[in-house]
């Protein structure tokens, strides 16, 4: 019998780790030592792609939209905030913890409302709960500091032994670290049976029912997990940056992140993270070129990827991305488009 | 004999229209029973019945005497009712290794492992490879699915139906749209279905069912016209009437 040994490699191949990845998570260290001067628009990278991975988690795998992730990117910058603030938790990575666990009871309660329904039901619920949780958020301004944030935020040495620099240098080692943890963690559920059944769940739910999956159980639980990964992201930004004001809910924060995940592609984790980077350079190139009108020329290109369509830009806008994103996701991966491929 | 699936007046209407009435049917352990009708006969709403994805208005469903009228789809599946779909319900993007090994995962109760990887685990492998070598898959076990001939799909189709190691299968036109070329491969596959899965049949295709079944439903206007052996149902003159003579015209 030679079939044995052949179906337990080819199962496992694909969660083998690829010359591409093992680059890609050492140009991230190396970032850390060549640009010291530019800490803190790395951390700011580090944080977006965090949060973009939290929402591939849920569209790339499970194929739940939602134009409302910034609720659980508040909740947890918010919970971080008033943790350090009133000194209830003062170690940040406990605090850190928390309000990803904050995030994620959050999460366990919406998630009734967007596993039912269809795309379009699941853009206006995750969009309205995160609208709900922002006029909240502003009218408890005892707690919250409505408009002015919370205000007087000091956060204590990691571990008790690195404390946040000036220069965002702790900060950056301390998002980058947490960001490894957890993409670590993503790999690790992607790759088992459970993150198999999300992805038969996005291809087809009625069989997925069909040959057994509980199809509900699955999508509450991977959401939860999506919003524990967005609430880490919102404490990391609170302390990093010792700040928590009303926008970390807002509408845009949502959207920028769908903007993130149709630049890097959906479906093999990379995707966030790559987009997070282009997304804030570009971000950055325009706004020095244009300073009002910096999102003219983000939507512009949007505009471009999406209508010049995955196909062309396959051949050629996307040869080199692409020829990166095989060589860390295989065959599989999506790019440009992150909507479900009616061929 | 022992009764493998039963159904007691099932009743299902949707709005005014009712497009099952009072059927009740009863399929012995290990047979090989074919349900037929004419189109608009109701045969896949029985089966959406049958399979959990409808609820009956009115009627019990039993799984070898265990009442599963209220299960929801995927509990029945573990309880051994699995089906296969007329229209290929597959996944496009995983290939047929992994749509297998979900099915097996599942079945086991692994399903749920979130910390494990895919592919670890001896006895699950072992499973894969076998199915996969039964259905003649192994040779396009890393392909995408979408990417498969519609032979080859249908054949996987039947395999992870399979994989759940049901008692009862349903199989909804299994060779329905195959061309005639990877056709044999589809009836091969059918036949050589171990004996002691009950298999309910429902299909279009007259030469297949007198060919494959032991007993035969006719089904007509959501009602059971007449049930018995093959020969008896094929002289039966109702019948004749309503479906043979009709498809004889067409």
């Amino acid at each position: 019998m030679t079939t044995l040994p052949d179906v337990s490699t080819s199962a496992i191949a694909g969660a083998r780790w690829r010359p591409g990845e093992i680059a890609f998570w050492i140009v991230v260290v190396a970032c850390g030592f060549l640009f010291p001067s530019r800490y803190l628009i790395m951390t700011d990278i580090v944080r977006l792609a965090l949060f973009a991975l939290s929402l591939d988690l849920i569209l790339g795998y499970a194929g739940i939209v939602s134009l409302g992730h910034a609720a659980f990117f508040g909740v947890g910058a918010y919970s971080a905030g008033l943790l350090a603030l009133h000194g209830i938790i003062n170690e940040p990575v406990v605090a850190l913890v928390v309000a990803g666990f904050a995030a994620m009871v959050l999460g366990f309660f919406t998630s009734f409302l967007v596993i039912r329904g269809v795309d379009l039901t699941r853009l206006m619920v995750t969009l309205g709960i995160a609208l709900l949780l922002e006029a909240l958020a502003e009218r408890f301004s005892g707690v919250t500091g409505g408009t002015d944030g919370l205000q007087g935020i000091e956060m204590q040495p990691i571990l008790g032994r690195f404390a946040f620099d000036i220069f965002g240098k702790t900060g950056f080692f301390y998002s980058s670290i947490v960001l490894f943890l957890l993409f670590l963690l993503a790999r690790r559920i992607v790759h088992s049976p459970f993150g198999l059944s999300l992805r038969a769940i996005r291809n087809n739910p009625l069989r997925g029912a069909a040959i057994g999956i509980p199809v509900n159980r699955r999508l509450i639980a991977i959401y939860m997990v999506s919003a524990f990964y967005a609430g880490i992201a919102g404490a990391l930004f609170t302390q990093t940056t010792a700040l928590a004001s009303l926008d970390v809910f807002s509408f845009e924060r949502s959207a920028d992140l769908m903007l993130m995940l149709v630049i890097g592609g959906t479906g093999y984790l990379y995707g966030g993270l790559i987009g997070a980077v282009v997304f804030k350079m570009l971000q950055e190139l325009f706004s020095t070129i244009t300073p009002q009108y910096w999102l003219f020329w983000i939507g512009l290109v949007l505009v471009v990827i999406v209508l010049v369509g995955r196909a062309r830009i396959h051949r050629w806008a996307l040869w080199v991305p692409n020829l990166i994103i095989r060589q860390l996701a295989g065959r599989r991966a999506v790019v440009a488009v992150p909507e479900s491929d009616p061929s | 004999m022992t009764i493998a699936l039963e159904t007691r007046g099932l009743d299902k209407s949707f709005g005014g229209l009712r497009v099952t009435r009072d059927l009740s049917l009863r399929i012995e352990q290990g047979a090989r029973h074919a349900l037929i009708g004419p189109n608009g006969a109701g045969k896949t709403t029985a089966i959406n019945l049958l399979t959990g994805v409808l609820r009956p208005n009115a009627g019990r469903i039993l799984l070898e005497g265990n009442d599963i009228t209220s299960l929801p789809v995927h509990k029945r599946v573990l309880r051994g009712l699995s089906r296969t779909f007329q229209i290929n319900q597959l996944y496009p993007d995983l290939t047929p290794l992994e749509t297998i090994g979900l099915a097996v995962s599942e079945r086991m109760g692994r399903g749920g492992d979130w910390w494990r990887r895919m592919g670890t685990r001896a006895d699950v492998n072992a499973e894969i490879a076998e199915i996969l070598a039964r259905f003649h898959l192994l040779d396009v076990m890393n392909e995408l699915t979408v990417t498969l001939p519609y032979g080859k799909q249908r054949l996987l189709e039947i395999a992870v139906a399979i994989a759940a190691r049901p008692r009862v299968l349903l199989l909804d036109e299994p060779a329905a749209g195959v061309p005639e070329t990877e056709r044999r491969d589809i009836l091969a596959a059918v036949a050589a279905l171990p004996r002691e899965v009950t298999v309910l049949l429902i299909e279009h295709d007259m030469d297949l069912v007198f060919s494959f079944a032991d007993r035969i439903s006719v089904l007509v206007n959501g009602a059971l016209l007449t049930e018995g052996a093959p020969d008896a149902v094929a002289r039966d003159p109702q019948v004749k009437a309503v479906y043979l003579g009709e498809a004889a015209d067409a």
